[in-house]
């Protein structure tokens, strides 16, 4: 085991994965001689040459459409997006060709998009989105988003291997932010299992993303009252781990549902309706929601802080599932 | 702009330099034939009701189409349009299975899951259309990105109509793969009308092709109802791709001689418009050559034109007796599984 950071954890995967599978090849802006605009890549065109690590022009639809004929001719494309932000430019491609190209034509797309996504250094609207919903709607894309670099090495592994378009949303403000204690070697981390990234029996709090952490500090806070909240990682959201959610409802029977995303629309919705549906003689309280205002993420270090969820949201949140 | 304007295809030796011999000119205009017999069929099935949905014909395209297809080698893989059903044909698709296809059924490349001509068989190196066009672009740039990582000497085809050509995608396709040199080719069915937009409405230029220049890589014009000289521009684009020397626009110019699709009387077409193209019919066109060229008798053109028949009433009968899809199978193939993988497409 090796102590990395979130973002040395993902890069330390794609290299693995170039290395064991000639097929593997990562295609993104200034993903070359740069390094990527984070330096997940750096160092990788001298190891690979610059036709597995390819520099393309600023064309998010011919980059990730592009991924999509790589993958049909048998190759393992990896591509990245600059931000997030940017894969507004391939919505269309993903939703249109790639995410009902097996659907039709039995011909798998197995390409990865990295999504650096998320908000909490001023990005401002553009560079700070949390987009993993729209993409939930759209049947055909598998969704990962992970919170510690155990799991993002694990998963992004996993995401390569998988036969269909996988979305891979890297949270930047994890980065460097978050160091975890990462095997050496290549392991996968399977889809549709959540990670109990802190045990508590009060209640749940369904999360996934940097909120992981937001709710695991908010959740040590409560426990100095002898308030013991689970924090209930997704890790994927397609697929999502509906059976452990509900096991942690029964279990707990009151249920905070939080996301970094906007509110209506979130993924978090369809948690809540699902609970609804399928526990609602367990719970205690009404399913509680705490995500971002539905408006755009804003810059200002005053406004950013009270647009994303913060630890005493989290805090506040819980305290009233506590008293209800 | 002076774009290359192709010049129309004369004697049979010029023919024969173009790499084509007898047998490949009678099997250009079978398949010519069973391209249009396939539309008209599946029209009648339409207005019968035995295909749901919409109905969608090439009609006027069958040389463009059947050209660039014959000009492919057989590791070679294309993007083929809605009015492209020749390079179905040409590659091989059994025409029972496009007309299970039409009519929804089991048997039809898609299963029932999607309709009229967004289908292919991708053991026979097509990938199928979407509606959003020309979104099969990139893709195709991809498939020769493929081609390119792994040196392989083959090429990919990406087919777009004008209209589809003002849309992002084609820019973005044609830029990259000029940056990268990509084994290219790049087809544009103009049939001078997007639904009821007329080209002056879709672009200010002169040529389509023009734009290739700004690209890095050439571009040529050439007459689609001429499918030997679309064959012949075809394969020396091909030819050149494989060969490392980068991408290729080529327009063929037609007329789409129907409406949009079959619902569309096409009432906005000038009709001195249609009695014009009309008079360079691509299938009448090759036919007269035939005669005056290659020596086609009465007895061949009988012989082949009972047998396309044949084969459309065979195709009929086949087709029909496919069930429709099973209901049980809704979603089966939303995702894809492990064992999906490297099927003998994907090599």
């Amino acid at each position: 085991m090796a102590e990395m950071t979130y973002i040395q954890a993902i890069s330390d995967a794609l290299r693995l994965e170039m290395r064991r599978d000639p097929r593997v090849f990562l295609i993104g802006e200034d993903v070359g001689v740069y390094g990527g605009a984070f330096k997940v890549s750096l160092g990788f065109q001298e190891e690979f040459g610059p036709w597995r690590v390819l520099d393309a022009p600023l064309s998010e639809t011919a980059i990730v459409g592009g991924a999509t004929g790589a993958a049909l001719m048998g190759l393992r494309p990896v591509a990245e997006m600059q931000f997030a932000d940017f894969i507004s430019c391939a919505w269309d491609h993903l939703v249109t060709v790639a995410a009902k190209q097996f659907f039709r034509g039995f011909t798998p797309v197995p390409i990865v998009v990295r999504l650096p996504s998320g908000g909490g250094f001023s990005g401002g609207p553009f560079h700070s989105q949390n987009p993993e919903s729209s993409f939930a709607h759209i049947p055909g894309l598998k969704i990962v988003c992970p919170a510690t670099p155990h799991d993002a090495k694990g998963l992004l592994a996993a995401a390569i291997e998988d036969p269909n378009p996988v979305l891979f949303f890297e949270h930047k403000h994890l980065y460097r932010r978050i160091k975890g204690e990462v095997p050496e070697d290549r392991y996968t981390v399977p889809f549709g299992y959540a990670n109990v990234h802190r045990p508590g029996d009060d209640a749940t709090i369904v999360t996934w993303g940097a909120m992981v952490h937001t709710a695991t500090e908010a959740a040590d806070e409560l426990a100095k009252e002898g308030f013991e909240a689970e924090v209930l990682d997704l890790r994927t959201l397609i697929p999502w781990d509906k059976e452990r959610v509900l096991e942690g409802v029964q279990r707990c029977s009151k249920v905070l549902v939080l996301h970094e995303d906007t509110r209506t629309g979130g993924f978090g919705a369809e948690i809540a309706a699902t609970i609804a549906e399928e526990a609602f003689e367990h719970l205690d309280a009404p399913v509680m929601r705490l995500a971002a205002p539905d408006m755009p993420v804003p810059y200002a270090p005053s406004l950013e802080k009270a647009f994303l969820p913060q630890v005493e949201d989290v805090v506040t949140s819980l305290r009233e599932l506590a008293a209800y | 702009m002076a774009v290359r304007e192709a010049e129309p295809v004369s004697s049979f030796q010029e023919v024969k330099e173009a790499g084509l011999d007898r047998e490949d000119l009678l099997a250009i205009f079978r398949n010519m034939l069973i391209t249009r017999a396939i539309e008209e069929r599946g029209h009648i099935l339409y207005k019968q009701g035995k295909i749901p949905g919409s109905f969608y014909t090439g009609r006027g395209n069958e040389g463009a189409a059947v050209g660039v297809a014959m000009a492919m080698g057989p590791n070679d893989v294309g993007t083929p349009l809605h009015r492209d059903m020749g390079v179905h044909v040409t590659r091989g698709v059994e025409p029972w299975r496009i007309f299970a296809q039409y009519m929804g059924r089991e048997d039809g490349p898609t299963r029932g899951r999607d309709g009229n001509v967004h289908m292919a068989i991708p053991e026979l190196g097509l990938h199928p259309m979407v509606s959003h066009l020309p979104a099969m672009l990139p893709v195709a740039t991809g498939m020769a990105l493929a081609f390119k990582i792994r040196g392989e000497r083959r090429v990919a085809v990406g087919w777009f109509g004008e209209g589809s050509a003002a849309r992002g995608d084609a820019h973005e396709s044609m830029n990259f793969a000029g940056v990268r040199q990509l084994p290219v080719v790049f087809v544009c069915d103009n049939n001078q009308w997007a639904y009821s937009t007329p080209t002056y409405l879709s672009y200010a230029g002169e040529h389509i092709a023009d734009r290739a220049a700004a690209y890095g890589f050439d571009g040529v014009v050439v007459d689609g109802t001429d499918v030997l000289a679309v064959y012949r521009e075809a394969r020396r684009a091909i030819e050149k791709a494989r060969d490392g020397g980068g991408p290729t626009l080529i327009e063929c110019l037609t007329l789409r001689m129907e409406g949009h699709a079959v619902h569309d009387d096409a009432f906005y077409v000038p009709k001195e418009m249609f009695e014009q193209w009309a008079a360079q019919d691509p299938i009448e066109r090759f036919r007269s050559w035939l005669y005056d060229n290659a020596e086609m008798t009465d007895d061949e053109e009988g012989e082949i034109t009972s047998a396309v028949k044949r084969i459309l009433n065979d195709a009929l009968e086949r087709a029909d007796a496919s069930p429709l899809p099973d209901p049980s199978s809704l979603a089966d193939s939303v995702f894809a599984s492990p064992e999906d993988l490297d099927t003998p497409h994907h090599k």
